[in-house]
């Protein structure tokens, strides 16, 4: 008497696809950028400044998306940006998304004084200009790899808290908690094992959105200057530099702010995708 | 004698004198049925949810007593008011579609009880598990344990959650309008299986419904509520045949007759309801003074 919904299989999609194969052609480049480069990201030849992409007359030979005013090659500094901008996406993402649920899971199910707190905590944090928070952070902390982490962290873990919260709340209104506590369930053990599993499929999609987030985050503090060490290519300081140039050589920013649309992109589509195949009440 | 004593229970909303229950009172003897019958918010529902622990945080219990087998509920520690329910009480709750975890699957939902509360290995929960999905007669019970709730049918996940409320073989079974959620096919069938597993296990249940069809088909003795309060606890024999009280008639004369389908339905008389407002009004003033 299992009915028919037990053998639906969806398939996988195209947006899962094609947002999938852009995150791992990133991941691949990011991993084997030594290798893949044509030149060094910091290789400069001031012969060669603002050398076209090869199919513009003048291009020159190895440089496939020309090279910027101090004749670096912008595809090897794409590349090589690709690197700050993943581990800032995995690393600020997870923490963001670890602190943001536990906050939210504790506020939309415990309910009562944690939740007073919390949410109160949320609509003062909310308050607070994000761009702004986050330059006044990082002129506190000092630029680098681990303040743009922190301050994403601290700027965005609102975001989880506010919706993990009413997931919380909405499955803990369900008879399925109060049935697992008249069985012997602790409250945090009902918390965890019984309401934890079923709002994870939002976190998922959350953490996917929240890591295309953080890379525009990061494009954003590199664009005035906030990131890490100006040399070290970064995709928001490429689109900075170029912005200056822009009339004279668009290749220099442009080139840059298409990779850096499609990962956003590409982040905010692969979670859509998983959370269609994932959703045990969707499925 | 009697398994579960209510005695004088008040409920409030948290905070406020608003009251939800007014000094209810009852007995239920081991291996019995008592019905819970009344209108929508008469406070059916939120008895059993005092007797499992499970009311929201936004009521509170004002005075009065649950004792079960002897021991009062609302004296004990959190963590031995939760083990001697786990040992004892049950739930099988109204909507089966919200009562089963959707991302768990059925065979731990139904064991984590046994291994949990009475500490027995896996592989003798499983059996057990296998054996009740048999005696609710669901087919090819080792497959249904490893589905997923959203694999199976409306009534199929109601007799898993009846199998899972027996499944610690408990004293006492609280079901809060078990048959409501589903379609009337479905809802005899489910009747019968509660009751037949009832008589098999001797266990006594706590029955909510407002369906006093179903009551006579299932209970022993049923306490009629109005506004939190309850206006008649009676035998079912003696009730059918002579309500006591002026509400019981009138709800009596509501239900409707499936003999005469072109019979208009009959409200409950207003005076009536006037009635019973005076007498709960007069039992609130009573107790405010005393």
């Amino acid at each position: 008497m299992l009915d028919g919904r037990s053998q639906i299989r969806r398939k996988i999609g195209l947006r899962l696809w094609l947002s999938g194969g852009w995150l791992l052609i990133l991941v691949l480049a990011a991993v084997f950028a030594p290798l893949l480069s044509p030149h060094g990201p910091l290789e400069q030849d001031l012969f060669l400044g603002r050398m076209p992409p090869f199919w513009v007359a003048g291009a020159e030979p190895g440089y496939y998306l020309g090279t910027d005013s101090l004749g670096r090659d912008v595809l090897t500094r794409i590349i090589y940006g690709a690197r700050v901008a993943l581990i800032v996406a995995l690393v600020a993402g997870s923490i963001t998304a670890l602190v943001g649920s536990t906050l939210g899971l504790l506020a939309g199910y415990l309910r009562g004084w944690v939740d007073v707190v919390i949410s109160r905590l949320i609509d003062i944090w909310m308050a607070f200009p994000p761009v702004l928070f986050s330059i006044l952070l990082i002129a506190v902390l000092g630029p680098g790899l681990v303040s743009i982490i922190i301050a994403i962290v601290v700027i965005d873990w609102t975001r989880f808290a506010r919706v993990v919260r009413a997931e919380a709340m909405a499955q803990g209104a369900m008879d399925y908690p109060a049935s697992a506590q008249i069985a012997g369930r602790t409250r945090i053990s009902t918390m965890i094992v019984e309401i934890l599993p079923n709002v994870l499929p939002t976190i998922v999609v959350l953490l996917t959105l929240e890591m295309g987030i953080a890379v525009i985050v990061e494009a954003i503090l590199s664009f005035v200057n906030l990131s890490i060490s100006t040399d070290d290519p970064t995709w928001g300081g490429m689109i900075s530099e170029g912005r200056t140039s822009i009339h004279q050589a668009w290749w220099i920013m442009v080139f840059p702010l298409i990779t850096l649309f499609l990962t956003v992109l590409s982040f905010s589509q692969f979670g859509e995708g998983l959370k269609d195949r994932f959703d045990p009440v969707l499925r | 004698m009697s398994y579960l004593r209510i005695s004088e229970l008040t409920v409030n909303i948290a905070g406020t004198s608003t009251r939800l229950l007014r000094d209810v009172s009852l007995t239920v003897q081991a291996g019995e049925v008592h019905g819970l019958v009344g209108e929508s918010g008469a406070g059916k529902s939120m008895i059993g949810k005092a007797v499992l622990g499970t009311l929201p945080r936004a009521i509170e219990i004002v005075s009065g007593a649950i004792e079960l087998d002897g021991a009062d509920l609302l004296k004990l520690s959190p963590a031995e008011h939760r083990k001697r329910l786990g040992q004892s009480c049950a739930l099988i709750p109204q909507d089966p579609l919200t009562a089963l975890n959707p991302s768990r699957r059925i065979g731990p939902q139904i064991t984590d009880r046994l291994t949990d509360i009475l500490g027995w290995d896996a592989k003798r929960a499983r059996d057990r598990a296998n054996e009740l999905l048999e005696e609710v007669q669901i087919p090819d019970p080792q497959r249904v344990l490893r589905s997923y709730p959203h694999e199976l049918s409306g009534g199929m996940r109601q007799r898993i959650l009846i199998a899972s409320a027996f499944a610690a073989e408990p004293k006492l079974i609280v079901a809060d309008e078990p048959t409501t959620a589903l379609d009337v096919t479905v809802q005899k069938q489910i009747l019968k299986l509660i009751k037949d597993m009832q008589q098999r296990h001797d266990t006594a249940l706590l029955f909510v419904t407002h369906d006093l069809g179903v009551v006579s088909k299932i209970c022993q003795s049923l306490s009629v509520l109005y506004a939190g309060m309850v206006v008649e606890a009676t035998g079912v024999r003696s009730f059918f045949r002579e309500p006591a009280h002026a509400y019981s008639r009138a709800l009596l004369a509501a239900t409707p007759k499936y003999t005469d389908p072109e019979a208009s339905l009959t409200p409950v008389p207003e005076e009536v309801i006037a009635a019973v407002k005076a007498e709960v009004d007069a039992a609130d003033a009573g107790s405010r003074h005393g």
